[in-house]
């Protein structure tokens, strides 16, 4: 019994750590479904600038809103664009945008979580008040004030959006900070004398890190519904950009006669939150967090 | 106890100031002032003094913060470019009417998703488990404006059932609300249903699995009483905290209802305020907002503290 | 007498691994629950004991399912029952009493409500009536105030009085069969003395048949008629309770009591080499097989079966019980220590200590005044000579812990020193301690799943004080690590693993290799074999013996368990209250004269043997704070002589061998009353 355990724990690298999870999220049907969505979806964000069959911005009095044929599988819009074409371009925008707006959410909030968790007391009180309040503030007011007098490039959209989605990491990396520093190991390390940022580095961090990435992944998806919402609401991506928000937001009017071209971007949209969402919560499963008691602020 | 109280709504009007100075000086370090925000290129000349002196944009900007806040702390929000009237005048339907909104969505949304999650924890894994809960991911994750779309497609387009969009003055009775917000309300309950569906669903379970369950159960206390007695006082009193963050969270998106259905609320007032780029309203809204967010959880709070016996009998004692 | 009131057969229970494998973790329990008769079941953690209990009532833990086999209580099966059915046995035909009653009683409602629920179910008494009975029975488990105790909500009581809840709920119903399940488990020695007390008195009372279920022998041998035997999910011994423990004849069994310390015995009990193995880890061959040192060949390859020995009333799972008939004198026996004591050297010592948990306001501090009349831990002083090892033991809030982390730094004095060989004041302020000083004062916590870093490897552990001191890298780092290991007997392949993988017994060799590796003059261990099974116990305290007798180290060991101590320690101090009552070498302590709280603790001690009763000297309160003036034990003591206990703190007095006792009762006085 003992020689079986031995071979089967060789000194793992991070690689194969990083399949392992893969591997166990896939081993369940959402996980699966959501993994293949959000591979879809990159590969398709990829390669759709070279198997677009139309111009995206062709604008066309002679097609307009025409239904789905095998010249336009989806129809074409109110100004005569195909449909499939924009669908497929509709989410590179949304997907670039909101996955490095992630990366900036994880890391100032993962960062400043940490912090807060570890020096507690005045500082700590102090720096989760002023989440607090940025929290109270609905982040739609406050994207779409920033939005309006800033602009909608992505400079500007990805550190609005990686802030504003950052205050709930802040809060989840806190707590987890705070489990772990009363846990036995960092009394211990700190008892035989290990420099603080020792401390932080080797026994805090790779303790936390489950938990904060998890949350990252969780954010991503809501990121992508704040974005679409502001695109949606005609503050998002300037026209005549594929995005599917703005999509649905013009065609919506149409739609009594012409919901083809409201459904497609529908589906698209859809697909990839979901996905996310599925694929997050199978990498929480993974890594053993639970987080489905958690509100989504 | 009663010092708890006291702290918990200190700590949420220390939440609310700290607000105000965030929109206050938001505003300021963003480009451009309110009058040449507003006005944009006919920002010169009589208008603009005119403008300024209307808003006292010419006095120091801490002294206009004072004179500001200690005008909202009255009630008083200050004069709208666009409506050319006093905000107040401008927000008193809108916070009724989205009021009605909302508490007629919570109305049917917090019971329901009491029910839901009662009944996908108690058949976990079975048929009405993966039946609800497929269906509580899937309005969870869509867009709201997706599932109102989707909504007024199906049910006012092709079914024609109902009207699709809202057509009713801002001062409509309440009564003419009512026939106007079915759909609405459907699409906002749809995702804060979901939402708390699924926090109620795991606190039942972890209770479930918790050790005095087990007592129970083995006293011989017939299923339904201990699930009464025992589960739900005990997984509800947690979800408490949650549900008021969830739904404080949700106002965001109730902004984007609003419009979807063209509804006179607060929320549309949000989109219109902005596209008219009329700051001063938008500080109005910051602060009103918050006050919900912040209202909300402090009641949650404050229930919680009620309810759990831990806290009760700390107040007995001294 | 002989009538059977609910007997277990071939009963198996399982889950499905992940890999869609059974596992069962019960295989064939076959047993029988007489009338009036008070049945133990032992086992270590994981030997399928609770699952065995809790299917006795028909409840199968969610994830598990009865595989084969049936439960028959009164001829029916209650695994097979309706839950409307189950539901008028449960409570009042066969009760439960949990292991946490803080955990079994549900938060929200109130004492009274809990048993009254019980009584409503189960009795057809009216209200008045009912309420009559709540206090008869709050009065018959001895719960003080029995009708304000009503109205009180579980957390409102201590661990004591909440487990007599447990017990006064379970009777509401007179049930024909008590189901115990670790009831004294968590409870602080004194207090888990009372409650089996209790528990006697009521299976005398009432004529009840029980189930008794626990880790431990010595509990089990102050209650029960007859023992099962439990290990890796099968009965591996059963008999009448004296035979079992007097002359086990199965060799788990035997290692078992073998390893245990016992109070009788100074040195260190014999230790049994590895642990139980995992569920679904044995194919074929006897399950004991890898611990075994009767094992032949034979028992490799095939399962033994229950044995019926007839003449001995004995059943037992073993090819090779006969070698161990008659021969059991050898049981009293243990390890002697080699004691390197010579040099009286001072290492550590702890110079009138006081250490208050009370935070200083804020007006105070700025007029540096302390507010703190009445520390958690005061007067503390304690010389410790290189080599030896002094055990503090004491019950929960003896302030033990307290002193362990002030010494390692971890907690501010209030007042006093801390001077380490002799002539360096220790700071109580651990960022100010110099390097070398960090280096040779080392901790060992309670429990290594707490004490490890879960994100990292054996290797990775290790290494954190020899790259921190040492400043070792490379292949000499990994050489040392090899040593290290090979020093507290675990393999070199060990050094990729992560703490989840390995048992109890070896993630705490792993701490105490990490502790080690500082190369350490003192190392403080806190509670260091309480997580563990008592097998695997034996085998750590033998571990740092050896360690100790190698290397020279000193151990200040903390416990809570006198047998523990006994078998480990050179001197003891006993603490109440944060303050010290007896110190002295340990073979003085355990003998008369005492210190009235060292004669209650030691009666409180059960041992695995059924003539040797508890003696119960005091009542079992609960002290949240010491006194503010007198003597610190003069709430519980049992020989109080007057006003002076109250108003005086006692003065030390030294006794014959050594060993000072600070009681106002002169010390041949004390000696002839305890007589």
């Amino acid at each position: 019994m003992k020689s079986n355990l031995i071979t089967e724990d060789k000194q793992k690298s991070k690689l194969e750590k990083a399949f392992e999870i893969l591997k166990t999220m896939a081993s369940k049907p959402s996980g699966l479904i959501g993994l293949t969505i959000v591979l879809f979806h990159v590969v398709l964000a990829l390669i759709s600038p070279y198997i677009a069959p139309y111009d995206y911005k062709a604008i066309s009095p002679n097609t307009m809103l025409l239904a789905p044929s095998v010249e336009h599988w989806f129809g074409t819009d109110s100004l005569g664009r195909d449909v499939f074409t924009r669908t497929i371009l509709g989410g590179r925008t949304a997907l670039t945008v909101t996955f490095f707006g992630s990366l900036i959410a994880l890391l100032w909030g993962g960062l400043l979580g940490i912090f807060c968790g570890l020096v507690g007391g005045k500082i700590d009180d102090v720096v989760m008040r002023v989440v607090d309040a940025f929290l109270s503030i609905p982040w739609i007011l406050a994207m779409l004030l920033i939005v309006s007098l800033l602009g909608t490039s992505t400079e500007v959209l990805i550190p609005a959006l990686g802030f504003f989605y950052g205050k709930g990491i802040v809060r989840v990396a806190r707590a987890a900070t705070h489990d772990v520093i009363a846990k036995d190991f960092i009394v211990s390390a700190k008892a035989r004398g290990h420099s603080n940022m020792s401390i932080i580095w080797n026994e805090i961090i790779p303790n936390v890190r489950d938990a904060i990435l998890v949350e990252g992944a969780m954010r991503w998806s809501w990121m992508l519904l704040g974005f679409s919402s502001l695109s949606f609401l005609g503050f998002g991506v300037s026209p005549p950009t594929p995005d599917w928000g703005l999509m649905i937001s013009n065609a919506r009017g149409l739609m009594s006669f012409a919901y083809w071209s409201v459904i497609a971007p529908i589906v698209g949209l859809s697909s990839l939150i979901i996905g996310i969402n599925l694929t997050a919560d199978a990498f929480a499963k993974a890594l053993g967090i639970d987080r489905s008691t958690k509100a989504p602020v | 106890m009663l010092l708890l109280i006291l702290k918990r709504i200190g700590l949420g009007l220390i939440t609310l100031f700290i607000v105000s100075l965030i929109t206050f000086v938001g505003v300021e370090v963003l480009p451009g002032d309110a009058c040449t925000t507003y006005l944009e290129r006919e920002a010169y000349g009589a208008a603009l003094d005119a403008c300024i002196k209307r808003l006292g944009l010419d006095i120091p900007a801490y002294e206009r913060y004072l004179g500001w806040a200690s005008n909202v702390v009255r009630g008083d929000f200050g004069y709208s470019l666009s409506g050319e009237m006093p905000i107040n005048e401008v927000l008193g339907p809108r916070v009724k009417n989205s009021l009605v909104l909302a508490s007629v969505s919570i109305l049917i949304g917090i019971p329901l998703a009491i029910i839901l999650g009662i009944i996908t924890a108690l058949w976990r894994d079975k048929l009405p488990d993966i039946v609800i809960s497929t269906i509580t991911i899937f309005s969870m994750t869509i867009p709201e404006f997706i599932s109102a779309t989707l909504l007024i497609l199906i049910v006012a387009i092709w079914l024609g059932w109902l009207p699709g969009i809202v057509i009713i003055p801002s001062d409509a009775t309440f009564y003419e609300l009512l026939s106007n917000i079915i759909l609405p309300v459907v699409a906002i309950s749809m995702i804060m249903t979901a939402h708390m569906a699924r926090m109620v669903r795991s606190s039942v379970i972890q209770v479930m699995a918790s050790d005095y369950v087990q007592m129970a159960i083995l006293k011989g206390v017939p299923y339904w009483k201990m699930v009464f007695r025992h589960v739900l006082p005990n997984a509800l009193l947690p979800a408490i905290n949650v549900v008021a963050l969830t739904i404080a969270w949700l106002l965001g998106g109730v902004v984007v209802t609003e419009v979807v259905f063209n509804y006179p609320g607060l929320g549309r007032l949000v989109i219109e305020s902005i596209s008219n780029r009329d700051l001063p309203v938008v500080q109005a809204l910051a602060i009103i907002l918050a006050s919900i967010y912040v209202g909300i959880n402090l009641i949650a709070d404050l229930m919680t503290l009620m309810l759990n016996p831990r806290l009760k009998s700390l107040q007995i004692r001294k | 007498m002989n009538e059977i009131i609910e007997s277990v057969k071939n009963l198996s229970i399982g889950f499905n691994s992940q890999k869609g494998k059974q596992i069962s973790i019960l295989r064939n329990v076959s047993t029988n629950i007489k009338k009036g008769e008070t049945v133990g079941i032992v086992g270590e953690s994981g030997s399928g004991k609770s699952t065995l209990a809790l299917a006795m009532m028909g409840y199968i833990k969610q994830g598990l399912f009865p595989l084969k086999g049936e439960c028959l209580f009164k001829s029916e099966d209650l695994l097979k029952m309706s839950s409307r059915k189950l539901e008028k046995i449960r409570g009042r035909k066969i009760a439960m009493i949990p292991q946490n009653a803080g955990q079994a009683l549900t938060p929200n409602l109130k004492i009274g409500y809990q048993i009254d629920e019980a009584l409503r179910l189960h009795t057809d008494l009216n209200k008045t009536d009912r309420n009559k009975k709540i206090s008869e029975l709050l009065n018959k488990v001895r719960l003080p105030s029995p009708e304000t105790m009503a109205f009180r909500y579980p957390h409102e009581l201590s661990g004591g009085q909440q487990q007599r809840v447990a017990v006064a709920m379970a009777l509401a119903g007179k049930p024909d069969l008590l189901l115990l399940d670790e009831p004294t488990t968590g409870l602080d020695v004194t207090t888990q003395a009372h409650v089996l007390e209790l528990l006697r008195f009521i299976a005398k009372d009432t004529g009840t048949s029980m189930i008794y279920v626990s880790h431990d022998l010595g509990a089990i041998a102050q209650v029960s008629d007859r023992i099962v035997v439990m290990y890796a999910g099968e009965i591996v011994l059963e008999g009448p309770a004296r035979k079992i423990l007097k002359e086990p004849i199965h060799p788990y069994t035997y290692g078992l009591l073998k390893s245990i310390p016992k109070l009788s015995l100074a040195g260190l009990p014999a230790s049994m080499p590895g642990s139980q193995p995992q569920p679904g880890s044995v194919n074929k061959g006897c399950s004991f097989y890898d611990r075994c040192n009767l094992a032949t060949d034979h028992c490799k390859k095939n399962s033994p079966e229950l044995e019926q020995i007839k003449e001995l009333d004995t059943n037992v799972r073993c090819f090779n019980h006969k070698e161990l008939i008659n021969q059991n004198n050898n049981l009293q026996t243990s390890i002697t220590k080699k004691s390197n004591n010579s040099e009286a050297i001072e290492v550590l010592k702890l110079k009138d200590v006081s250490i208050s948990y009370a935070k200083q306001k804020f007006f105070d501090q700025l007029l540096n005044k302390i507010s703190d009349q009445n520390p958690t831990v005061k007067d503390i002083n304690i010389d410790i000579k290189k080599g030896e090892t002094i055990a503090l033991v004491g019950e929960s809030g003896s302030g033990k812990s307290t002193i362990l982390k002030s010494i390692a730094g971890l907690l501010k004095t209030k007042d006093g020193q801390i001077k380490f060989e002799n002539d360096r004041i220790l700071s109580s302020d651990l960022k100010m301690r110099n390097p070398n000083d960090l280096r040779a004062i080392q901790l060992i916590f309670q429990n290594p799943d707490e004490s490890l870093n879960p994100n990292h490897t054996v290797e990775q552990i290790l290494s954190q004080p020899l790259k921190l001191y040492f400043n070792l890298s490379g292949a000499e780092l990994k050489k040392n690590i090899i040593d290290l290991l090979k020093k507290v007997r675990l393999g070199e392949f060990y050094m990729s693993r992560y703490p989840r993988q390995l048992s109890g017994g070896e993630k705490q060799r792993v701490a105490v290799a990490r502790a080690f590796a500082a190369k350490p003059d003192i190392i403080l261990c806190d509670e260091v074999t309480s997580a563990l099974d008592v097998s695997v116990q034996a085998a750590v305290l033998n571990l740092l013996q050896q360690l100790k007798e190698d290397l020279g180290t000193t151990y200040v060991f903390v416990s809570h368990d006198l047998a523990v101590v006994r078998a480990i320690s050179d001197r003891v101090a006993v603490l109440y209250q944060g303050r010290l009552c007896e110190i002295g070498p340990s073979q003085n302590v355990y003998k008369f004269p005492s210190h009235p709280y060292t004669e209650v603790l030691l009666g409180a001690v059960l041992e695995p043997d059924p003539d040797i009763k508890p003696k119960l000297v005091a009542e079992d309160i609960v002290e949240e704070k010491p006194p503010e003036k007198g003597c610190p034990f003069q709430g519980r003591c049992p020989r109080k002589i007057g006003d002076i206990c109250n108003s005086e703190v006692p003065p030390w007095q030294i006794g014959e061998n050594g060993n000072a006792i600070r009681c106002h009762i002169n010390i041949e006085e004390l000696e002839s009353l305890q007589q």
